[in-house]
């Protein structure tokens, strides 16, 4: 009976109903484009940087990420490896040397981030391969390098072409070769596409005058919300303190109070939103309450119970505001699904801000059912709140009043 | 035996700024079974009369007790429940709730007291034929001419077998056709089953239907008058 009148009673002002559940349904449509629109841009952003280069987490010897040098570098003995390898929460480890040399190609000189990498492994966490232009991907050992376009570029080197490498290696070592080009990537990341420069791992290694030794091991993963506990696992596997675990966020910071920041702006935005929805909701809640005076009053003097009717108008409201939500998730969820599916490619001027802070320049937009799930809480909260006004005037209703109205 | 039962039952109105007494010492006393017009000009105290019996309002002074029950101790909840099961109400017009339909307002009072489904649509439709509106049940009251709502009210009240049943100005909206139609129904139930109403009006056609008739001006009871229309 309380459904059914509660039902018929949302529906007695056609007119307002609709209104209000379309005023619902574009703040739930709107505040779900948004939230997914920023969710889909922080994966994209996490997955940009992580993807690219940190990988989930890193492992390295203890003070490496303080004071990046290669004398904090370390080769992991063969039992930890192992114990490493067989740990199924991680889908790779990717081992790396990195540091800082001078570059030089004829009159031209520059200062170049010197990775060396396992080519095969680097790429099942990178896809470095795709990133390939000109020339041909690294193979396992040889005296040969890739570089970043815009580091070609201001070298005004080409394939086949010889490079000198001057800087200082382990132990402050003098660190001498010369490697010729195999091949140019072009990757999003302005720092890489005009610094780096990638060599087969022993290269590197024998370059610095370091075998064996390692500066990071990125670790990868296929699932990224066991990535604290398998942190602790790795910590509890390595069982000394001479190594540090990092995850992605303890690595990039600023990239995750970006994030954070920009999640708040956002929610302040909605936050608007909702208040001048809430506002219209207040309007048709008022008057629903306002219109029936008399009839709440004739309730009452034949016996139904003040509670009743409470509940009764809050249930309607709640009822309302639920069709608004669900009319507005029935919208945005099929424009959404297919937005996720189809990122938005960005182009011109926005593409090139993108890439010079490291992002892919696509609208990434996400389908995670948090979007959804909380505008339903949002709303019913809100609807819960602004219900107060109509149990409230049930609660001092007099009936006599009411009856004479 | 005594249904209503009021001694010297005064109303203030406004009783800090400018007050209106609107009952100055009512005493009289209604023994079930009975047929009973309050009357008297507008203004003369009818409504308030009827929602202190009705436990709708409470006097001033004065006692008063219902079904042999005092109520002004009490709580809210406890006089919502009285007044669901032993008093029937039915308001001069706008009396029915809009979105359900004549069985449903019936079958609502009835599901406040608890009655199954079963029993609250035999009952239900019982009414409504005995209120000659067999057929509508399942009309809106937008749907119903002014009588025929009056006639769902007054089914309504009778649902919940409640001890008597107050009809403030009952009649006031309908055509004379109408409201004979209204007033013998109320007297078939009052022979018949025996149901006490207490009805005001200011209509002399109402008025001329009743067994004993009320006479209230200013807030006093000017006359109290028992008809024989069955010598
Ligand atoms: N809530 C109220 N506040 C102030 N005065 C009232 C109120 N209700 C009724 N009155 C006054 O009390 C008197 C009796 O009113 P009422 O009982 O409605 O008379 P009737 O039903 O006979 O027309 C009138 O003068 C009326 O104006
Ligand atoms: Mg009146």
């Amino acid at each position: 009976m309380y459904l059914k009148l509660a039902w018929r009673n949302i529906w007695r002002n056609k007119r307002r109903t609709l209104i209000t559940l379309a005023s619902i349904a574009f703040a739930v449509f709107f505040a779900s484009i948004t939230q997914s629109m920023q969710l889909g841009t922080y994966a994209n952003m996490i997955s940009n940087s992580v993807r690219f280069y940190t990988g989930y987490a890193q492992i390295h010897k203890s003070g490496y990420w303080e004071e990046k040098s290669l004398d904090n570098s370390f080769a992991l003995p063969e039992n930890i490896t192992e114990v490493l390898a067989g740990n199924k929460s991680i889908a790779g480890m990717i081992p790396r040397v990195e540091s800082f040399s001078l570059v030089a190609y004829g009159e031209k000189a520059k200062a170049a981030m010197l990775i060396g990498i396992d080519p095969m492994k680097e790429n099942e966490l990178t896809s470095l391969k795709k990133r390939l232009t000109k020339g041909q991907y690294l193979a396992g050992n040889e005296n040969s390098l890739m570089m970043g376009q815009g580091l070609a570029d201001y070298l005004n080197v080409s394939i086949g072409d010889t490079l000198a490498l001057i800087g200082q290696g382990y132990h402050g070592i003098n660190a001498v070769g010369k490697y010729h080009v195999k091949g140019i990537i072009e990757t999003p990341i302005a720092a890489f596409n005009d610094q780096a420069i990638y060599l087969p791992l022993a290269t590197a290694q024998f370059y610095f005058g370091m075998e064996d030794q390692v500066t990071s091991l990125a670790i990868n993963v296929d699932d990224e919300a066991k990535l604290e506990r398998l942190k602790a696992h790795i910590n509890n596997q390595l069982g000394s303190d001479e190594y540090e675990v990092m995850t992605w966020r303890e690595m990039m910071p600023e990239l995750v109070q970006q994030i954070e920041l920009d999640y708040v702006s956002g929610r302040i935005i909605l936050f608007i939103l909702y208040i001048i929805i809430g506002f219209g909701m207040f309007g048709t809640f008022l008057m629903m309450a306002k219109e029936r005076t008399y009839e709440f009053g004739i309730l009452v003097a034949i016996g139904m119970r003040r509670m009743r009717l409470k509940l009764l108008s809050l249930l309607e409201l709640v009822m309302l505001s639920f069709g608004g939500v669900l009319l507005g998730v029935i919208i945005s969820l099929p424009i959404l699904t297919i937005l996720h599916f189809n990122p938005i490619p960005i182009s011109g001027e926005y593409a090139e801000v993108y890439k010079k802070f490291g992002i892919e320049p696509v609208l990434n937009f996400s389908i995670s059912p948090v979007i959804f799930t909380d505008q339903a809480t949002i709303i019913l909260v809100l609807s819960l709140l602004l219900g107060i006004y109509p149990v409230w005037h049930i609660h001092r209703l007099r009936v006599v009043e009411a009856i004479r109205s | 035996m005594k249904v209503i039962e009021a001694k010297n039952i005064t109303k203030v109105y406004n009783a800090d700024k400018v007050p209106v007494n609107a009952l100055r010492g009512v005493s009289f006393s209604v023994d079930k079974g009975e047929f009973t017009a309050i009357v008297g000009p507008s203004g003369c105290g009818k409504s308030t009369l009827l929602n202190i019996v009705g436990g709708l309002d409470s006097p001033s002074e004065g006692e008063i007790t219902i079904d042999g029950k005092d109520l002004s101790n009490l709580k809210e909840n406890k006089l919502i429940d009285f007044r669901l099961n032993k008093i029937g109400f039915v308001f001069q017009s706008y009396n029915l709730i809009p979105v359900l339909t004549a069985k449903e307002n019936i079958s609502l009072i009835m599901e406040l007291q608890g009655l199954s489904k079963k029993a609250r649509d035999d009952r239900a439709m019982e009414l409504l034929k005995a209120v000659g509106l067999e057929g509508k049940e399942h009309k809106k009251p937008s749907e119903l001419s002014g009588g025929q709502q009056q006639r769902v009210a007054v089914a309504r009240a009778l649902a919940s077998e409640p001890s008597f049943i107050l009809a403030d100005e009952p009649t006031a909206n309908l055509d004379s056709v109408s409201t004979n139609n209204l007033l013998d129904i109320m007297a078939e139930m009052n022979r018949e089953k025996g149901t006490t109403f207490i009805f005001s009006t200011h209509d002399q056609r109402v008025i001329n239907k009743a067994r004993r008739v009320i006479k209230l001006d200013d807030g006093l009871i000017v006359s109290d008058d028992n008809m024989v229309l069955n010598p």
